[in-house]
Order: C-alpha cells, then sequence, then structure tokens
C-alpha cells in the first residue's frame, strides 16, 4: 500500500473538488431519499384512504387550517439567500488561503505529460476513450448527452412526481437518470481521476504508479472471433451485429414497458417512445462495450473503412 | 459685530442731517437699515433654520435624498415588505410572496441560487484578473508568476477565480440533479430546462477554456487532449469518418477552427482567452437571464407540490375540462 501515492492523487489541487463531490453528492441522494420516502409514504396513506385524500394537504409537512399558506419573499426567502451567500465565501475563502491553484512549468509542446488528463469534468469521457473511438467518446457521445438531457420533458409523459420527492410514482425515470449521472457520469470521473495512471493504465488506490508498466494485451475484434476475414464481411456481419442490438433490445424495452409501465406507454407517441428507445439502448451500450472489452478484449463490433465501433 | 454695528450707526445720523439734498442720503439710510435688519436676521432666524434643519437630519429617512433613492416608507407593514422586494432592481426577480414550503432548504438545496452567486464572485475575480494578465505566448505564464509573487493578494485572487469555477460545476451538477430528481423539468417547465441545459454546457466551456489561459504544462495538455477529440468528428474533422472524402486536412478542420492552428499556440491561447472573457460570459448572461424570467413565468418554484394519487394522473388539473368534471 503506497499511502503516499494515495495522497499524493487526493490532495493534488484540481482533484480536490472530486473528492468533496463525493460526501457531496452522498449527503444530497440521503436529503433526497429520505423525503421521497416520506412522499412515498404519504402517497400510499392517501391512496387507501380517498376520504382524507380529499381533506389532506397533501404535503409530509404540518399545516394547520389557520396558518398562511404563503409567506413575504423579504425575510423568509432572502435571509436564506443572504446567508447562503456568506456561506460561499467564507468556504471560498477559507479554501483559497489554504490551497493553492495549480501552476506547473510552463507549457512546452515537446514535454508530453503522464497521464495527460483533462479537466476532472472531462474525465469521463476521457475514460470512454479506452473503450471506443474518439468520434464517438469526443463527439457523438457529449452530443447526444446533451440532446438526450434536452429532450427528457419531451419523452417524460409521466405527469405523477411534479414539484416533489418520491420514488414509487418515478421508479424507471429516476432509475435512467441515476444510471446516466451517477454510474457513466460521476463514476467514470472518478475512475479517471483516482484510478488511472500513467500510459492511462488501471492503478487500484494505493498502487505505486510505475511509469514503466506495460502491459500486453492482444486485443481482437469480435468478427474475428466468428473467423470473417474480408472487408466486406466485416462490414455486414458488423452491421447486423448493432442493428441486432437496436433490434432486439428495442423490443425488449417494447416488452418491459408493455407489461410493467402500460400506463407510461399508452401516454407516449411512437416518435416519444422510439426516441427513448434509442437513446436508452444507446446509454447501456456503454457497459455493455466496455464489459465485451474487459472480459474477452474484443476491441471493435463493427469495421467498415471509413469508421469502427 | 457690535463693533463693526457702530460705525454704521454714526454714519446713519450724518446722513439724516443731509437729508433732502442728496438722494444718496435716502438711499444710505435704506442701506442702513437693511443691513440692520440683516444683522438681526442673522442672529434669530438663521440659528432656528439651521436648528430646524439639523433636527431634520435626525431622521435620515425624511431626506429629499433618501426618498428619492428609497421608494417607499420601512415600517414594518405587508405592504412595505412587499415594495422592499417589488420596487428594487436585484430583488425584484423574486416574488412578493412564496409558498411557505418553497423556502425549506431540504427541498430546493439552493443551488441554482448559488450558481449565480459563484458566477458573479467570478466575474468579479476575473475582471481583477484580467488586469494583470496579457494573452500572449511571451507574457501568459510570466503574468501568472507575477500575480503569484508580487500583485497584492494576487494569489488569493487567483485561487478564488479557480476554485470557485469547480465550485461551480459541482452546483450545477446538482442543481440539476435536484431539478430531475424532483420532476420540475415536467410541464410547464419543459423549455427552462433546455435552457438549463445549455447553462450546463456554457459552464463547463467556460471553466475548460480558462483552463489554458495560465498557459502552464497543466493546461496546455488537457485543452490538447480536449481538442485532439475534434480532430475526430464525423464529417468535418480530418481524422473523423467521412473527413478526409468530404476535404478534411489539419488545416481546414473544425479543430483547425476551435484553435486557430493546427495546434495549441498563440492564436489558441488568444481565442480561449476571448471566448473565456467576452464569448461566453455574454451568451450565458442572456441565457441566464431568460432562465430566470421563465422561472417566474412558469409558476415559480416547482413546490414543493402537494403529491398527486395515480388516479389523479390522467385528469386534467385547471382548466374548463376539469371545471366541468
Amino acid at each position: 500500500m503506497d499511502w503516499r501515492q494515495l495522497w499524493e492523487i487526493c490532495s493534488a489541487p484540481d482533484n480536490v473538488p472530486i473528492v468533496g463531490l463525493i460526501p457531496l453528492l452522498a449527503f444530497y441522494i440521503y436529503l433526497a431519499v429520505k423525503q421521497a420516502r416520506a412522499n412515498d409514504q404519504l402517497i400510499e396513506q392517501l391512496e387507501a384512504d380517498p376520504a382524507m385524500a380529499k381533506t389532506h394537504h397533501r404535503k409530509t409537512w404540518p399545516f394547520k387550517p389557520g396558518w398562511q399558506k404563503e409567506v413575504h419573499v423579504w425575510p423568509f426567502l432572502l435571509r436564506i439567500e443572504f446567508l447562503a451567500a456568506i456561506i460561499i465565501t467564507i468556504i471560498l475563502m477559507v479554501w483559497s488561503i489554504t490551497l493553492n491553484a495549480p501552476l506547473e512549468e510552463p507549457a512546452n509542446p515537446n514535454l508530453t505529460m503522464n497521464p495527460a488528463k483533462a479537466p476532472w469534468y472531462f474525465l469521463g469521457l476521457q475514460e470512454m476513450l479506452v473503450y471506443f473511438d474518439p468520434w464517438i467518446a469526443g463527439v457523438v457521445m457529449p452530443t447526444l448527452i446533451i440532446i438526450g438531457l434536452m429532450v427528457i420533458p419531451y419523452i417524460d409523459t409521466n405527469p405523477l412526481g411534479s414539484g416533489y420527492y418520491t420514488w414509487k410514482q418515478r421508479k424507471f425515470s429516476i432509475s435512467t437518470f441515476l444510471f446516466g449521472f451517477i454510474i457513466l457520469w460521476v463514476a467514470m470521473i472518478i475512475i479517471g481521476t483516482f484510478i488511472r495512471g500513467p500510459g492511462w493504465q488501471w492503478f487500484w488506490p494505493g498502487q505505486t504508479w510505475d511509469h514503466n508498466r506495460l502491459i500486453y494485451e492482444v486485443n481482437r475484434d469480435l468478427p474475428d472471433i466468428f473467423g470473417i476475414t474480408s472487408n466486406l464481411g466485416k462490414a455486414i456481419f458488423g452491421a447486423i451485429v448493432v442493428g441486432g442490438y437496436y433490434l432486439v433490445g428495442g423490443g425488449a424495452v417494447y416488452s418491459l414497458f408493455r407489461r410493467r409501465m402500460g400506463k407510461d406507454f399508452s401516454r407516449m407517441s411512437l416518435l416519444q417512445f422510439s426516441i427513448m428507445q434509442f437513446l436508452l439502448l444507446t446509454m447501456v451500450a456503454l457497459p455493455l462495450k466496455m464489459g465485451l472489452r474487459l472480459l474477452w478484449h474484443i476491441k471493435y463490433v463493427w469495421i467498415t473503412p471509413w469508421f469502427n465501433i | 459685530m457690535a463693533d463693526e454695528k457702530k460705525p454704521n450707526g454714526s454714519n446713519g445720523g450724518g446722513a439724516n442731517s443731509t437729508n433732502g439734498k442728496n438722494g444718496k442720503v435716502g438711499v444710505l439710510e435704506k442701506v442702513t437699515t437693511g443691513v440692520k435688519e440683516d444683522i438681526q436676521a442673522l442672529k434669530t432666524d438663521i440659528p432656528t433654520k439651521a436648528k430646524e434643519q439639523i433636527e431634520g437630519l435626525k431622521d435620515p429617512t425624511k431626506t429629499q435624498v433618501y426618498t428619492s433613492i428609497f421608494r417607499h416608507k420601512h415600517d414594518d407593514t405587508p405592504r412595505n415588505r412587499a415594495l422592499g422586494v417589488l420596487s428594487n432592481v436585484f430583488l425584484h426577480l423574486h416574488p412578493a410572496k412564496i409558498n411557505r414550503d418553497a423556502v425549506r432548504y431540504s427541498y430546493t438545496w439552493g443551488m441554482g441560487g448559488i450558481t449565480f452567486y459563484l458566477f458573479i464572485i467570478l466575474t468579479y475575480t476575473g475582471v481583477l484578473l484580467m488586469f494583470y494578465y496579457h494573452p500572449t505566448k511571451v507574457q501568459a505564464f510570466r503574468d501568472v508568476l507575477y500575480l503569484e509573487h508580487d500583485v497584492p493578494f494576487g494569489k488569493i485572487l487567483r485561487n478564488m477565480h479557480r476554485w470557485a469555477a469547480h465550485l461551480m460545476v459541482i452546483a450545477v451538477w446538482l442543481h440539476m440533479f435536484r431539478v430531475f430528481l424532483t420532476g420540475s423539468y415536467k410541464k410547464p417547465r419543459e423549455f427552462n430546462w433546455n435552457i438549463g441545459v445549455l447553462l450546463l454546457v456554457f459552464t463547463l466551456l467556460l471553466s475548460f477554456t480558462g483552463y489554458l489561459l495560465p498557459d502552464d504544462q497543466l493546461g496546455f495538455w488537457a485543452v490538447t487532449v480536449g481538442t485532439n477529440m475534434a480532430r475526430a468528428t464525423p464529417l468535418l474533422g480530418h481524422e473523423g469518418p467521412f473527413g478526409s472524402m468530404l476535404g478534411m486536412t489539419p488545416y481546414n478542420d473544425v479543430r483547425f477552427g476551435l484553435l486557430g492552428g493546427s495546434i495549441v499556440d498563440a492564436n489558441a491561447l488568444l481565442r480561449s482567452y476571448i471566448w473565456h472573457c467576452i464569448g461566453i460570459p455574454i451568451v450565458a448572461s442572456v441565457l441566464m437571464i431568460v432562465h430566470f424570467w421563465r422561472v417566474r413565468k412558469d409558476g415559480g418554484i416547482s413546490g414543493p407540490a402537494p403529491v398527486m394519487l395515480e388516479a389523479e394522473a390522467d385528469k386534467p388539473r385547471r382548466g374548463p375540462k376539469a371545471a366541468g368534471e
């Protein structure tokens, strides 16, 4: 166990935000789960008792008939905003006094940094470079993330759970978002920050960074395993595999929705449903491709003269 | 005063004796009495007036200067509490009153406001940093050294700019996370969620363009790694799928456009400086204005709303249909 190495990574000034992000995220997830559970309990109670549902104020916080429903922004909201500003200022002051912003040697194109890492918030995408070609990891994926985020309100047709924390009413959308945000974005950033060392190789926390370490990995392409050698054959085979994935996966998503989320399905138009299918399957394809690589050393699935996937 | 008065008085007597002979004498008399009156006034009127005004200053809220700045009274009445928010250009973003639960921190997490506050801090420290920085290959790195070692409070200025930027990225993510978990992007807030996504992208781009500016190894290689992706852009990058078929080379593809060259060099430094300090902040500010405006227009903060039951899901909550039921 190389504690010094571990400390060097954790205390690198630009890594401090990620070290801070983990407990922050844990705290806010706890806060959300706590409120979601309380709301879910209330919903269950109200659904079992229609008479209560008609009179209850439908929040988990106390409310009595005589109380005012609204409060003045001045001072009840402004004092919170003011307090938040003060606290943030103090945090920044202390942080700026105790920790210096990094400054390395002057830029030198002839001296490559190893590992050369992108800013920490892009490390998830850089981690994806291990498994995908740059045009996917660096261009297509960010574009799909932005588009995917933007279409969320238009493909989520579930009217429940608007304006309160809940789990039971939005199981699918919340688990999808958690999968995308926590596993595909934050976890990849954590791997990119704390695990990846020289040569972008995998070093467990506490393992010494060995700049001379070489790993001999023979990566194969999926068509090779099936003995396909001609270029045309590889292109057609890959198209069938990728197309087949979307077809079979699409069928599975359809089947899941029809059986488990009939109401959501009936509310969605065909366009909404197919966009959701495509984005969901593309998202799920990432860990699948990672698994192919890690378990069977498979580099490409679809090989064409112009692009490889 | 008394000494001055005597010669005046004797002159007046002399004037009296020659009265009628000369018009000048009448004028002299008038002047004398006028001066006497003035002196009398100085003794009585002015002190009382001054007293009055000093007394008035004890309540500065009644002065003309004060009332011209603050347009309403500040007694603790509901009307004044509302006016305090509505008649203030910085606070009128808020409604006068909000739902009693909407101030609960456990619901809002306050991350949107914190993001905006961090943007203000970054603008402030950023402008100060601009005084000491030249976006040229010769000076950029030296300016940062100078800033760290010679400029008073230069080090804390740079530190604060950097840490506030990192904190802003985290705050934006948490804000988006909260908005998702509370379903706040649902009708009628779909469009504002989209503005928010764009603001998230611009926050990351702001941070990324700032990364290169110290012109050190860290920034140089981070930006090199980042912009090398653009090489592989499908159709528009010279290493991307179908790029070379469309005539893309390192000297005319999208990466060249981003860097102003085929490598990260002086032009890239200038470009990221201008994007960082002028281009993106302006676009982001405009989007922020729209974002805040839409928060209000879409009905204010989304909750905490009363929970909805499964059975009510497809029933319209408002409008003629709901009334007809």
